[in-house]
């Protein structure tokens, strides 16, 4: 059975398209997994013995795929982890779910993740936190903490999640496993319930950058339901090189220096050795307005938020708190329904957008992004792709920062400008600091998701990330 | 929990300290072109379905209490 375990997205296609492995012995197999896992990953399994139907001739050939709880998915438990949705089934799934679907992606479970996407840590879910499979003390980082915690444990070959600030980069950093935050409209958000709509992206979660190459290739397209998705301007293509000849990768200052820990700083700086030993060329660059990133994020996605927000109010769908008139419904069952965080968030959002300070706040915040934005389009006239730690500390404690909001909200700062300049992402593991990974991130301009898989791929063989002590083996 | 609230609020104001007077607020990260389809009806959601998730329905639309107790 471990053969089966070894295998990643893309081999598992291999094999199963050329009758090397059965898909239904494949996601009985990680079924059976997922079911006994104890970390908390999944909210949702099928019942033992229920497969998805899927086209073996299709790409992804029937390959079980673990789905964010933040994805519609017809039929089937979609909570975005809020008890707000507790029991909710919707009647349509999600464009991108559904594309994969199309291209043979197997359902094999809905997974765990901060409520509403709120969350650097998973310890903001309804349904409890998820655990950081290389260490069941530590989190797994958020808000897609189940999908990465599930493929960075072999619970799923490969997964899907989505970034606001983060969300995606960030818990694939603290797993130890490859995570993309596409160009933003490259993929439809229809189906994916909203949080902050001007940010929000989904992207795959996978264990090497082929398989992540794959799974965007079948999410990727212009949606009718979507008026703020895109055409892709080029055909996604399976990496293969394993140079950096020629490459310039621009080393920003202000994500690289403060308040990145030493132990990551030492990966980040071998990473930049291989760089150069690969062809690559190191540039200095600078993104001055990028330490401002938080602190507009902070505006505008709780600004979005507490309005996308507004429309769980007991009547439509979800569970319903009985309080007398319609005033009394809408407040008790918010007031039960919404966790910590997502109260404080609506109340952020509300307050930066009320009357007299909407101006000073969410106005300001738009300025400052377009600053960032400016920042990048400068950087790479100079470069071709910039490189960063992912996150500025590897894995911390459940519970740990729990009580300072603020300290949580900074481990965004190195994958928050990203999302404000629509730009794509992507987060490799680039070695271990305290037994725990540390990722490394690779930021191109929109629409250059197949030069930043190119280099990422080179990378990731340079480093060859195997590490014997990895969950997956367990 | 105001106490968190104003911490987080205090470094939202770092803001202040940058000059942006002139500059365009972002209204969207990446040049959009508007496309306009034909405007053709096509099926939506049937009534029923769009009513199935609802806490309490009738058969033709949401069910909800008095806006006011007095009423």
């Amino acid at each position: 059975m471990s053969e089966l375990l070894d295998l990643t997205g893309a081999q598992a296609a291999e094999k199963i398209k050329s009758d090397d492995v059965d898909p239904n012995e494949l996601f009985d197999f990680y079924r059976d997994r997922a079911a006994q896992e104890d970390l908390n990953a999944f909210l949702w399994l099928p019942e033992n013995g229920d497969r998805p139907e899927f086209h073996k001739e299709a790409p992804l050939a029937g390959v079980p795929l673990a789905i964010k709880d933040l994805f519609c998915t017809e039929g089937v438990p979609s909570t975005a982890g809020s008890r707000i949705l507790e029991g909710y089934r919707p009647p349509y799934t999600a464009t991108a779910v559904r594309n994969l679907q199309d291209a043979g992606a197997a359902m094999l479970g809905k997974t765990n993740m901060d409520e509403f996407a709120m969350g650097s840590s998973n310890e903001n879910s309804g349904y409890g936190p998820v655990k950081n499979p290389w260490n069941h003390e530590y989190v797994p980082g958020g808000s897609s903490g189940g999908s990465a915690a599930a493929v960075a444990a072999g619970l799923a070959p490969w997964a899907i999640g989505t970034d606001t600030g983060g969300s995606i980069r960030q818990p694939a950093s603290l797993c130890g496993i490859v995570g993309l935050k596409p160009t933003y409209g490259s993929v439809s958000r229809y189906g994916m319930i909203a949080f902050a709509s001007s940010l929000d992206q989904c992207g795959p979660l996978t264990r090497d950058v082929t398989d992540a190459a794959l799974l965007y290739k079948h999410m990727v397209g212009q949606d009718p339901c979507d008026s703020t998705s895109l055409q892709h301007p080029e055909q996604i293509e399976i990496p293969t090189t394993e140079r950096l000849d020629g490459k310039r990768f621009g080393v920003p200052p202000e994500l690289t220096g403060e308040g990145v820990e030493p132990g990551v700083k030492a990966v980040f700086e071998q990473t930049l050795k291989l760089i150069e030993e690969l062809g690559g060329e190191l540039v200095d660059i600078t993104l001055p307005h990028s330490t401002y990133g938080i602190s507009a994020y902070y505006v505008i996605a709780p600004a979005e938020a507490s309005a996308n927000l507004a429309r769980y109010d007991g009547v439509r769908f979800g569970p319903r708190a009985d309080a007398g008139d319609l005033t009394a419904q809408y407040e008790q069952t918010r007031h039960d329904g919404f966790g910590a965080e997502v109260k404080r968030r609506i109340m952020l959002g509300t307050y930066a957008l009320s009357s007299g300070y909407y101006d000073a706040y969410y106005g300001n915040a738009q300025r400052v992004r377009t600053k960032i934005a400016e920042d990048f389009t400068n950087a790479f006239e100079q470069v071709d792709l910039i490189v960063t730690p992912t996150s500025p500390t590897v894995a911390f404690k459940l519970g740990e920062k729990t009580d300072d909001q603020l300290a949580m909200y900074l481990n965004d700062a190195l994958t928050v400008p990203m999302p404000l300049a629509g730009i794509p992402a992507i987060s490799i593991p680039g070695g271990l600091s305290e037994d725990l990974p540390v990722g490394i991130q690779l930021a191109g301009p929109a629409f250059s998701e197949n030069r930043i898989f190119e280099a990422a791929h080179a990378l990731e063989q340079a480093i060859g990330w195997n590490p014997p002590e990895a969950p997956w083996r367990r | 929990m105001s106490g968190e609230l104003s911490t987080i609020l205090d470094h939202i104001e770092t803001i202040g300290e940058l000059d942006l007077d002139g500059v365009a607020p972002t209204s969207h990260v990446v040049e959009l072109e508007n496309v306009l389809r034909e405007d053709e009806p096509r099926p939506s959601l049937p009534r029923e379905k769009a009513l199935e998730q609802a806490p309490d329905a009738s058969d033709e639309g949401f069910r909800v209490p008095s806006p006011s107790a007095h009423a």
